[in-house]
């Protein structure tokens, strides 16, 4: 079981990040990324 | 003449992982050009999170940080408001679970910019200062409160949530993207404010606090750390400490920059994977594991010439 936790780890995170990604969430991430922060940099 | 040359001190080899560390952080904030444009890089790719603590708002980061990107789903997600995103954050939480399931917090000893800046700081000669261990714990509180629970529940009067770390906490956010932009772009610098000094100040404690203690930011404040360091003892990279050849001489201890004892628990959540313990030890008793094949002694230090 020891050698299998990883590999269950793995391959569940992997579903999670691919969950996100068909319900569009690199968008949104891309979205706030090329926006300059204003809460970052102590201006928000 | 001969006689002093001999008893000179042996100088320290250096550390090869240093120019990892170096090649990572400019790696992920390649895009120069957006320095002299004034503005910050906009290509398709920035959706793309790195594992790091590295500002998206730095003029050439190349990707998104998984923290700011988790503090912006948690804070616009909501239920009551038909314009609020419900985006859950999935694909940053799964990111980041699959980076700690397979190497655990290693990203934090070899890719983080923030990290390196930490130990840079750190060579710089001072008396130095060593970290209770309890201190350490800070870390999750900072996880749970200003990552997750704050961007959810406290929310403005629109009904939004804020990003609590970057906005009130974030040292990188500072040095890497609220000074250099104050720099190259004019039209911001009007809306300097109490946030912007507080943020500053804040910087400034956290610089002359990693000049006398080891990675303090990494090991106490960093809710990236404090994630990837719940998947250690469970990722397919671990480490290993064979008790027999073990002395207990603490050599290792003395050389890591997070300051724990692996031979009490190899696969800690302050590791850091940086195996400057697997190199310093004389006995071969620190080893690695990642798919099934072991390492014993990888020489991470730059030769001197003969």
């Amino acid at each position: 079981m020891r050698r299998k936790l990883p590999w269950i780890l793995l391959a569940v995170s992997l579903a999670v990040m691919a969950v996100g990604l068909a319900f569009g969430e690199y968008r949104a991430v891309l979205e706030k990324a090329i926006t300059v922060c204003l809460d970052c940099i102590g201006i928000g | 003449m001969g006689a002093s040359t001999a008893a000179k001190p042996a100088r320290k080899p250096r550390d090869k992982r240093a120019w990892y560390q170096a090649l990572f952080a400019l790696g992920i904030n390649a895009w120069i050009p957006s320095w002299f444009k004034g503005e910050i890089f906009q290509g398709g790719i920035k959706g793309v999170c790195v594992p790091a603590l590295n500002c998206y708002s730095c003029p050439s980061a190349l990707g998104a940080c998984p923290i700011g990107a988790l503090q912006t789903s948690f804070a616009g997600l909501r239920f009551n408001l038909t314009v609020a995103e419900k985006k859950f954050g999935l694909y940053v939480t799964g990111f980041l679970a699959a980076v700690g399931s397979a190497v655990g917090r290693m990203p934090c000893g070899w890719v983080c910019p923030f990290g390196f800046i930490q130990e840079l700081f750190h060579r710089i000669p001072s008396p130095k200062i060593k970290l209770p261990h309890a201190m350490t714990y800070f870390r999750y509180v900072v996880l749970a409160t200003t990552v997750v629970a704050l961007p959810l529940l406290v929310v403005d009067q629109f009904g939004y949530g804020q990003t609590w770390f970057c906005k009130w906490i974030c040292p990188a956010g500072t040095l890497e993207a609220g000074i250099p932009l104050m720099l190259i772009k004019a039209d911001l610098r009007p809306l300097i404010g109490f946030m912007y000094y507080w943020k500053l100040g804040l910087l400034a404690l956290f610089l002359g606090w990693f000049v006398v203690s080891q990675r303090p930011f990494c090991r106490t404040v960093c809710p990236l750390g404090a994630f990837w360091g719940l998947f250690n003892k469970g990722s397919l990279f671990r480490m290993a400490v064979d008790d027999e050849k073990c002395t207990l001489c603490d050599k290792c201890h003395k050389d890591c920059p997070v300051e724990i004892k692996i031979y009490k628990s190899a696969n800690s959540p302050d590791c850091v994977r940086c195996l400057r313990c697997v190199s310093s030890c004389k006995f071969g008793a620190i080893s690695y594991e990642f798919l099934g094949k072991k390492e014993i002694a990888p020489d991470l230090r730059v030769k001197k010439p003969a």
